[in-house]
């Protein structure tokens, strides 16, 4: 027991300490507590007053009961009493007692405040420390407005100790995360940047956590931490192992604040004074070349200080991503990093190397280490490290190497962890469709993947491969001959027979010249797989049989005796029942032209952004997508964690032929997924009851006219409008999906409308006529205030209405030269607007021209000289003006990104229009 | 340019020591959490850190975070940090926490950490305050744990 042992302990702590260890069972350590709880309530309710070292002694076994997992509810008075004590002893486990048992008890609270207040301003460094790490580990708001004034001053003054310094500085970190509100910077900005400059190496420690906090806020008010930053580094960097003594850590000088001085600087872009960029390019070069020297020591310590201050540095120059040369060395020594036999240094190697793969700068350096990562996706032994060499697969992937890519990741997938198999299934068909060149190879891949991993396949893929096969006419016969010849497995998994079901429904007829394909053989084979499947892949193959009606007049006598068996007919299930009722009457009575109609080749769906990959960005979590959150709210993730997003295997009434259609345009619950197919059912809607403007549907509507602008599971709201020069009319559409009447149904705008039925029955549909003039140039969209009663709930809802400034645009034809003359007119400043954006969609080129066209401007051919730019030309017709606007469009497909320029005669307009168009590429 | 959005000023979330028997032998918290949350997150690492042998890196993904541990005898010393946080510079900054406690009890094991729990605390608070890194030389924190310990 060395506490004993040294003298300067509490036995009776130690002998209740050996008396629990020595408990043989639960229930006797239970009884031992009691017995001592019962002992120290009655010391404390005693008549005798004790004195402060039982007092202490008695909290400090309080404190050990809590620890070991039991209520105390009692004692907290005598906890704050050793507050007062002048022992140092006394008061430590006070505070200690009060740090770990917080209690907002507004008594206690104000006898705390005011004991850690005498000792703030005691003026003894030892007190003062004990008091200011209290505020730091409780944090509290009524702390905050105690002494969130005070603070700032004990950090700044010139006689305050060392050590003060170093917990001043991180308390206030607290208060700031804690309560911004309070914390008020303003005249202690310059002097607390200074203490980057403090002798003492362990204030700056501190304070640089606090600059670090403070500068990603307010980078503005703080950038002269910089220069001072980067000054600090090069001493360090520069300094010879033995320099810097106590800071030293096996030969390497001051490892952890090098760190926090490069993680500082990433608040901010690269110095924009040439000689402090000079000397942190210096510094860099010097951690680069420090990485190739023969290590100090051989211990493992060395090579991981050492390293620390690699990687924070490779994280600078790729957060800098402008010096092509030190992109590419950190490249160079990243792959070093690779082979080499400690795992964490792998690993690490993989995760920073795959951020580099993003850089234009270096991401030809990263390709040629693909064969090493393939390599450590075969042969890791850790999940983790092949986790992340998958990652940075699907990272250095492009069109040179996808196929190697995607082959390697499908062959790795047979053998996969669980754990990753879905991020996996994913990648493999995001990059698939990025990078098909031939779509029979995309075909091709997505049939594998469904044949190796079919349970992890989710609705998006297969759903994606359908739209692909449906809108690419030159894949659809390879399509049906392969899914034909997958269905042949004796089993095959039921995404297969999906996806079989709806391309042999719709494309069957392109293999049914082979008499081994031959419309009946087709059939039989999707039958064989019918009673195996579940409910919704059922239905669907009902469907298909309908459309081989069609296709096939020769196979309608045998379907039809299909449907009328007693096991579809009169099927327990409604929707079985109902489809082979409905289509079992549909052919027999529809002539063969209607039949024709109703079971028409699916039209080609609109393209939009691969619905796979805002389900890959979901589930990577905020980690891989860069979401901002507020410190509350994600304290609330981390508490309420919800597990990565399930896969719905819920029966979805759209996973049919005819079904998937009808719901195509039924999206717009959440802005990442507002553009996508087959998010219906993913997610749930905006709750019925929405408060707040809901504008995810409004961006949609920038470049096309009608569709859908809302829906939850109460309403849907479609749109059709019309514009002609300055004058509009929008036709709204409101269909109650339930079956309930909606009553006092009430649409409000801020401008003037006819009103609606105050009655929409369920099921039904009602429609409202808006006419639009435009006056002058406008930036904010006319609200559209929905309220009415659902059964019995109110309900109101909010929406833009997406008229936009675009919408009374002029299409004008012009020939080059006019073009650049008038190009040229508009060139100050104000008149110009530029955004230069990363794609969030693919970069197609007829999507991008139907989108342009869609904006209602002329897309003017042959007027760039570089024909992979676009510029577009229209008036804008208002009551009080006409304005003229030029668009020119740049897209840099290697580096995904576009540049946006937009000239006009009115600054508000190019403005708006950038500002508009900015959001639909 | 590169842009990160994620906040930069996020670190230290709780450190965990625990033996293999998942006995907790110091948790210090850096985030509010409510009692059952905690006993929650200190199962769950135990659970994680524990089934990972020497040829497994040093971290672990862990919820939205990560945990950065390393074993030494029969004890875990975990830290959970930010994803986007250092690695090795946490790594590293437990080695430096295990050596000034073993410099502090003289050759440190298990028991001393039990009988002393309060004064861990102290030596916690000395290198680490706030979720963050407070005070990295052993010698400066030895000299300071030594003028405390004259102290009565």
């Amino acid at each position: 027991m060395p506490a004993v042992s040294k003298g300067d302990g509490m036995r009776g702590l130690a002998v209740f300490i050996s008396d629990i260890r020595n408990c043989k069972s639960k229930e006797a350590e239970i009884k031992r507590i009691n017995k001592e709880l019962a002992n120290i309530r009655s010391k404390f309710k005693g008549d005798k007053a004790l004195d402060g070292y039982s007092k202490k002694k008695y909290v400090c076994k309080l404190l050990f009961i809590f620890l070991l997992g039991h209520d105390i509810d009692f004692g907290h008075m005598e906890a704050v009493n050793l507050l007062s004590s002048n022992k140092y002893t006394e008061k430590q486990i006070g505070y200690l007692f009060i740090s770990v048992l917080v209690n907002s008890n507004s008594e206690l609270i104000r006898l705390i405040n005011n004991a850690i207040k005498n000792d703030l301003s005691s003026r003894n460094p030892t007190f003062m420390c004990l008091a200011l790490h209290c505020i730091a580990n409780v944090g509290s708001r009524e702390m905050a407005e105690a002494f969130a004034g005070e603070i700032p001053r004990i950090l700044v003054a010139g006689d305050t100790m060392d050590s003060v310094k170093q917990s001043a500085a991180l308390c206030l970190l607290r208060l700031y995360k804690a309560s911004p509100d309070l914390v008020l910077m303003g005249e202690w900005t310059s002097r607390v940047v200074h203490l980057l400059n403090d002798q003492h190496m362990g204030v700056v420690t501190a304070a640089i956590s606090l600059i670090t906090c403070l500068s990603s806020k307010n980078p503005d008010e703080f950038k002269t931490c910089v220069s001072l930053a980067v000054s600090r580094l090069s001493r360090i960097v520069s300094s010879a192992s033995t320099d810097l003594q106590d800071y030293t850590y096996y030969f390497v000088p001051a490892p952890w604040l090098s760190c926090k001085l490069l993680r500082l600087l990433q608040c901010y872009p690269p110095p924009e004074d040439g000689a402090v960029k000079g000397r942190l390019v210096e510094c860099l070069e010097t951690i680069l070349n420090k990485a190739q020297e023969p290590p100090k020591s051989k211990k493992v310590q060395h090579s991981n200080a050492k390293n620390a201050i690699l990687f924070e540095a490779i994280s600078l120059i790729i957060h800098y991503d402008s010096e092509p040369n030190l992109l590419v060395r950190a490249c160079n020594q990243l792959g070093q990093f690779l082979q080499h036999r400690e795992t964490n240094l792998r690993y690490l190697a993989l995760e920073s190397m795959c951020t580099l793969a993003s850089s234009e700068f270096s991401h030809e350096a990263v390709k040629t280490h693909i064969e090493t990562v393939i390599n450590a996706l075969k042969t890791e032994r850790d999940v983790s490290v092949r986790q992340r060499a998958a990652d940075l697969l699907y990272a250095m992937c492009d069109r040179s190497n996808a196929k190697q890519i995607v082959a390697e990741m499908l062959s790795y997938l047979e053998t996969a962890d669980y754990s990753i198999r879905e991020e996996m299934v994913l990648k493999v068909a995001i990059l698939a469709e990025k990078y098909a060149v031939d779509y029979s190879w995309y075909v091709d891949t997505i049939l594998n993947l469904i044949r190796i991993a079919g349970d992890y396949v989710s609705e998006e893929v297969w759903y994606r491969v359908i739209q692909i096969v449906i809108n690419r006419d030159d894949v659809q016969g390879y399509a049906a001959k392969t899914v034909f010849e997958a269905l042949q497995a004796p089993a095959c998994h039921e995404n297969m027979v999906k996806v079989g079901g709806y391309i042999l429904g719709e494309f069957g007829n392109l293999i049914a010249g082979d008499p081994r394909s031959s419309p009946l053989v087709q059939f039989n084979l999707l039958h064989s797989k019918f009673h195996l499947c579940s409910v919704p892949t059922r239905a669907l193959l009902l469907s298909a049989y309908i459309k081989f009606i069609n296709l096939f007049p020769e196979t309608k006598a045998t379907i039809q005796e299909v449907l009328r068996s007693d096991s579809q007919i009169r099927n327990s299930d409604v929707e079985l029942q109902q489809r082979a009722v409905e289509y079992l009457k549909l052919s027999s009575i529809a002539s063969t032209d209607v039949l024709a109609t109703v079971l028409e080749e699916m039209p080609p769906f609109p393209e939009r952004e691969s619905s796979i990959l805002a389900k890959l960005k979901k589930k990577k979590g905020p980690g891989a997508v860069s979401v901002e959150l507020e410190d509350g709210k994600e304290r609330g993730e981390c508490v309420n964690f919800n597990p990565k997003p399930q896969r719905t295997s819920t029966p979805s009434p759209s996973a049919d032929l005819l079904g998937l259609r009808s719901t195509a345009p039924a999206s717009g619950a959440t802005p990442s997924a507002g553009s996508l197919l087959v998010d219906v059912f993913s997610e749930a809607g905006p709750s019925a009851t929405s408060a707040g403007v809901n504008d995810d549907g409004f961006l949609r509507f920038v470049c096309k006219n009608n569709g859908v602008l809302f829906e939850n599971q109460l309403l849907q709201i479609g749109i059709k409008s019309e514009y002609r020069q300055n004058l509009g009319r929008m036709y709204l559409f409101y269909g109650n999906k339930t079956s309930v009447q909606f009553v006092s149904f009430n649409t409000t705008l801020n401008v003037q409308t006819k009103t609606v039925e105050p009655l929409v029955e369920g099921g039904a549909q009602v429609q409202q006529v808006i006419n639009i003039e435009c006056l002058t140039d406008f930036i904010d969209a006319p609200l559209l205030n929905i309220k009415f009663r659902y059964g019995g709930a109110l309900q109101n809802i909010s929406l833009k209405l997406p008229v936009t400034i675009n919408k009374f645009f002029q299409p004008t034809e012009m020939a080059a030269a006019d073009f650049f003359q008038r190009w040229k007119q508009l060139s100050q400043p104000q008149q110009e607007a530029q955004k230069i954006f990363k794609a969030s969609h693919g970069m197609d080129t007829e999507v991008l021209k139907a989108k342009l066209l869609g904006l209602g401007t002329a897309l003017l051919e042959n007027v760039d000289p570089n024909p992979e730019n676009y510029v577009c030309a229209g008036v804008i017709q208002t009551k009080a003006q006409q304005v003229g606007c030029l668009l020119r469009l740049e897209p840099n497909a290697q580096a995904q990104m576009y540049r946006l320029t937009l000239r006009s005669s009115k600054d508000t307009v190019s403005q708006r229009v950038c500002d508009l168009l900015a959001e639909q590429f | 340019m590169h842009i990160r959005l994620h906040t930069l000023n996020q670190s230290i979330r709780f450190i965990l020591i625990q033996n293999r028997a998942g006995k907790t032998r110091l948790a210090k918290w850096y985030m509010q959490f409510d009692d059952d949350e905690k006993q929650k997150l200190i199962e769950e690492v135990h659970a994680v850190v524990t089934v990972r042998d020497a040829k497994h890196t040093n971290f672990v993904e862990f919820r939205n975070f990560k945990i950065i541990y390393r074993r030494y005898a029969g004890l875990y010393f975990c830290i959970c940090v930010d994803v986007t946080d250092n690695n090795l510079a946490y790594l590293e900054g437990i080695h430096n926490f295990v050596e000034v406690l073993n410099e502090y009890f003289h050759n440190v094991c298990e028991l001393d950490l039990v009988f002393n729990f309060y004064k861990v605390y102290t030596v916690v608070d000395e290198m680490f305050l706030a979720g963050e890194i407070r005070e990295t030389s052993q010698t400066k924190v030895l000299k300071q744990l030594l003028m405390l310990q004259s102290l009565e």
